[in-house]
């Protein structure tokens, strides 16, 4: 029972945290560009106000459009339970594997296109189409990266790759380093961040991710935007756990997790410093230099699988 | 066995040949029932839709019994018909089953409107014929009987295409399917005749002790792979699918489109995964049905993105999905060559699940598709719109199979793609060679292919079900009656059934494995537990959809709990940004929808675009606008217009022989028939 209970546990841990986590970017963004920014909580004050309100529905949304919302965040609270975050083993990673880890984003993804289609407003239509052309380029991007690291851990099971990552002496992998770079690519599109979306803009002409919840308010909008903050934290706990999982607890005792807790929080703060950073440093590309971008990224999964082939098959 | 304890009634061969002769006997019953017309669509349909369960029934019994032969004395004085129902022959009977019962459902509402104006006798006598043949072709034993039944399910489906005759397109199609059926035909006789110059007999049985030389098996491989690859519709050989599939009635392009073209994935199977053999193959046998598999995969989505006309999309995500199962295939041939029994066994049994899945899912959609121009007359997706108010258990219905094309969990397209990039991924276990170099590429391919049909079924669900009514006739449309719905009501069900327990589906599917291959999943079925879907063993990948969806429907639950409940929701008009009145025009449409990836694509569509606008004397002022555009199937242009040319240019060449008088042509009679006498001498 208690991998369980842990399991459960780590999983609402990246879900209570999500919204922190966001803000915390949002802080580090805002004094990188001399502003004093929202305080810490300012996520959590948002959401409350959200769930608090009166939803308004537009006249004319069918049942879909109330549905999606709860498919896209229990896909993603399924998500975040799936994937290992303080603990190597957990019962869940078995029953989902990374495949399945994918094919979750994509349900999730599936009902936001189709929340934005149940309007019939061309700002919904143009968020879907754009979001969905988008994704047909980085998901198979996302799955040949993760599949580099499957086939060097001979599973497609996250505990057993993130074990082997652990665990494995290997000497030079070079596919490893082609797998980090196409999943940091595919990780700024899939979370809707700058340089491929701009998640703060509501202009008509550079909307993808925001067009499509245009229409959304209330408690809707609020489990919408909080899986939207799971999704940020999630891709980077997967990306931290892959291929930087030194720290992570691999026995039950409560210093290791409370260790393997610090130090991911820290490799987080980290890594969300890079990406506040990279924000402030860039601005959004053109919609249609984006089928580039997403195409170097399957580029390059495909020459990490390759690699990974031709250089270090066990044959 | 449950079967053997009393003979008589229920001996196996009554249960394997009620199916087909329920089928046959429809044709007795729709002539019977000329005059009343109203009953015999009712009795036919429905003895239709009862033969269906029996062959189900007997494709069990296939799967989980022994093989049964069977003699009947018909056909050629020497040479009696040979039926034999094995493993293989037990899974394409339960394919068949299943989409008939559904169809055979769902066609006694589709039709009872037709039925009460028109003359359906033909149709009635196709469709029984067109079951029979695909059920004959599934039980062959010997290749004369196989010809027959194959000929048979060719020239009945032909009678399909070419129902609604009076439209000039309608009969262009036919012709074309004609042809290229005939062409097929023509290959998979001459892969026939190599084996029978080998063994001097039609039986199966003595087809699969034949030798030959390396050089005539890849003859074999070639003729049959192209013969049996024209009917599945496998890029670029295609070309006649988007045609002959949209024009059929609905419920004949979902047999069309859900059965038959698997009935070339099991003729592929049987001529050369049973009568040649894997033991015999080359290496480069599975590398080129890989190839092929990937090519049709991308090629078939990305060409279905662009279409307007619903069955004509649907048609072209079969070309796609007969390329996922293809993929299947070829990556299970690789690793029999290496000598991998059991991940060949893998391979196999993916394409196979996918197999059942593209039957279920495809026949869904494409009733769906009639349901719609029953109740809409629109085929195309930019006249539809805001269906899911107007009709709302079919949207149910329809998003069902959305969802499970687009392979999302929990449905059943998701297993057949984990069991197929499972497979893909075994890849470093084979030897280093530009063979197994391909699959790493493959199973890319079918991650876009994957991810494109979602993109795809987003525009076709969002176009016609969702917004608001973009013509008159879909604004007053009606729900359709009880018996479409629940014949589209049977394969979704059992879409969700399969997406759930793969657990207990696979050893069934697993069943055929050792008659092909001499080896099978053992040693996952020993080891797997009913909740884990483990294929190869636990630490290299499980997965079980029914914890995921306990967990999804939990995870819902607690958001759904999260609010305080009781909080009103207001319903006020659509903010237009204060633009006084929105109009269904204004809404995205599908051509506006794919035109991100028409511009991405762009170098294998070649669209060709036109605007043309008329102004108020100033280009600000537009007074009307239009715009249209055209895509390409580039097969048509690279292949198939040259060699319509080269033959014109030859039939051209020989124009001279045909303009003479009559003993211009005695005089050539003669002519050959001295030269043949001379080889004589």
């Amino acid at each position: 029972m208690t991998p369980w209970l842990l399991n459960i546990v780590q999983a609402l841990l990246l879900i209570s945290l999500a919204p922190l986590s966001a803000a915390v970017l949002k802080k580090m963004k805002a004094r990188l560009q001399n502003r004093r920014g929202p305080g810490l909580l300012q996520s959590y004050r948002d959401l409350g106000k959200l769930f608090g309100k009166e939803p308004i529905l537009p006249e004319g949304a069918s049942w879909i459009f109330r549905l999606a919302p709860y498919i896209i965040f229990a896909a993603t609270a399924l998500a975040c339970a799936i994937v290992p975050v303080l603990l190597v083993q957990t019962p869940l990673s078995a029953a989902a594997d990374v495949i399945t880890l994918v094919g979750l984003f994509a349900l999730a993804r599936f009902f936001t296109a189709l929340g934005a289609m149940d309007i019939g407003t061309a700002f919904g239509g143009m968020g879907a189409s754009r979001e969905m052309t988008f994704s047909a380029l980085a998901e198979p991007a996302m799955l040949m990266g993760v599949f580099v690291v499957s086939m060097a851990a001979e599973s497609t099971n996250l505990s057993t790759m993130i074990h082997t990552m652990l665990n494995g002496h290997f000497g030079l992998r070079p596919s490893l380093a082609f797998a980090l770079a196409a999943l940091l690519l595919v990780a700024i599109a899939e979370t809707g961040r700058i340089p491929v979306d701009n998640p703060s803009t509501h202009l008509e002409l550079t909307m993808v991710h925001e067009a499509m919840i245009l229409e959304y308010s209330g408690r809707y909008l609020a489990l919408i935007e909080w899986a939207n903050q799971m999704k940020l934290l999630l891709f980077m706990t997967l990306l931290l756990n892959l291929f930087c999982p030194w720290g992570i607890a691999e026995e039950k005792t409560a210093p290791a997790l409370l260790f393997a807790a610090e130090l991911l929080a820290f490799k987080s703060v980290f890594l969300l410093g890079l990406l506040a950073l990279l924000e402030t440093w860039m601005a959004k590309m053109r919609i249609f230099r984006l089928p580039e971008y997403l195409g170097t990224a399957f580029l390059i999964a495909i020459l990490g699988m390759l690699t990974h082939y031709i250089l270090e098959g066990t044959a | 066995m449950f079967f053997e304890m009393n003979e008589g009634i229920m001996s196996p061969s009554v249960i394997m040949l009620s199916g087909p002769a329920l089928a046959l006997f429809v044709c007795v019953a729709s002539l019977a029932l000329s005059k009343a017309k109203e009953i015999r669509n009712r009795i036919t349909y429905l003895l239709i839709a009862i033969s269906g369960a029996f062959t189900t029934a007997a494709g069990v019994m296939g799967l989980l019994s022994p093989p049964q032969q069977l003699l009947l004395p018909l056909g050629l004085p020497w040479l009696p018909m040979h039926l034999r129902l094995d493993p293989l022959a037990g899974f394409f009977m339960v394919v068949i089953g299943l989409l008939v019962t559904s169809v055979g459902i769902y066609s006694v509402g589709y039709l009872r409107s037709r039925a009460k104006t028109q003359n359906l006798t033909l149709l009635d006598i196709s469709m029984s014929l067109f079951i029979v043949g695909m059920q004959g072709v599934v039980l062959a034993d010997d290749a004369y009987t196989f010809m027959i039944f194959w000929e048979l399910m060719s020239v009945a489906s032909y009678f399909f295409v070419i129902f609604d005759h009076e439209r000039e397109a309608n009969r262009k199609a036919g012709f074309l399917y004609l042809l290229m059926a005939h062409l097929g035909a023509l290959l998979i006789l001459s892969s026939f005749s190599i084996l029978y110059a080998a063994g001097k007999s039609f039986e199966f049985e003595v087809m699969r002790n034949v030798h030959l030389s390396s050089t005539w098996l890849s003859l074999v491989f070639l003729t049959a792979g192209l013969g049996f690859g024209l009917k599945a519709g496998i890029i670029p050989l295609h070309i006649w699918l988007p045609e002959a599939h949209p024009v059929a009635p609905s419920n004949a392009s979902a047999l069309m489109s859900g059965v038959m073209i698997k009935v070339a994935v099991f003729g592929f199977l049987r001529v050369i995964w049973d009568l040649v053999g894997l033991d015999q193959a080359q290496g480069w046998w599975g590398g080129l049905v890989l190839a092929a598999g990937s090519s049709s995969a991308v090629g078939g989505v990305l060409l279905a993105l662009q279409q307007h006309n619903l069955k004509r999309l649907l048609a072209y995500h079969s070309v796609e999905n007969i390329g996922i199962i293809a993929i299947g295939l070829g990556l299970a041939m690789i690793f029999a060559h290496f000598g991998q029994g059991d991940l060949a066994a893998l391979g196999l049994v993916a394409a196979l699940y996918h197999t059942l899945n593209h039957a279920l899912f495809k026949g869904l959609l494409f009733m769906g598709a009639g349901a719609i121009l029953h109740a809409t007359h629109h085929r195309n997706l930019d006249h539809l719109g805001g269906l899911i108010r107007r009709m709302p258990v079919t949207a149910v219905l329809f998003l069902i199979g959305c969802i499970s094309i687009s392979a999302l969990p929990p449905f059943n397209g998701f297993v057949s793609e984990w069991l197929t990039f499972q497979a893909a991924l075994m890849a470093p276990k084979l030897e280093n060679s530009p063979l197994a170099a391909l699959i790493p590429f493959s199973a890319a391919m079918l991650a876009l292919a994957g991810a494109l049909t979602a993109t795809c079924f987003i525009k076709v669900f969002g176009i016609i079900f969702q917004g608001t009514p973009r013509t008159s006739a879909v604004a007053t449309a009606h729900e359709v009656n009880g018996w479409m719905l629940s014949g589209m009501a049977l394969p979704a069900l059992l879409c969700l059934i399969l997406g759930i327990s793969p657990v207990w589906v696979i050893p069934l599917i697993d069943q055929v494995s050792p008659t092909l291959l001499a080896s099978n999943l053992e040693r996952s079925l020993t080891g797997s537990h009913w909740l884990w879907l483990t294929p190869l063993s636990p630490e290299r990948a499980s997965y079980s959809p029914l914890i995921v969806l306990l967990t999804s429907l939990l995870a819902g639950l607690a958001a759904f709990l999260l609010h305080r409940r009781g909080k009103p929701v207001r319903h006020a008009p659509v903010w237009s940004c204060g633009h006084p009145d929105l109009n269904p025009r204004m809404q995205y449409t599908a051509t506006s929808f794919s035109q991100p990836l028409r511009r991405i694509f762009s170098t294998i569509y070649q669209p060709h675009e036109e605007v043309s606008r008329l102004d108020h004397g100033n280009p600000l002022l537009v007074k009307r606008i239009r715009f249209s555009v055209h895509i390409q199937d580039l097969a048509w242009n690279l292949l198939y217009l040259p060699v319509k040319r080269t033959v014109e240019w030859l039939t051209r060449g020989t124009d001279w022989l045909q303009r003479r008088q009559i003993h211009g042509h005695l005089s050539l009679v003669f002519v050959t028939l001295l030269i043949l006498l001379g080889f004589l001498i």
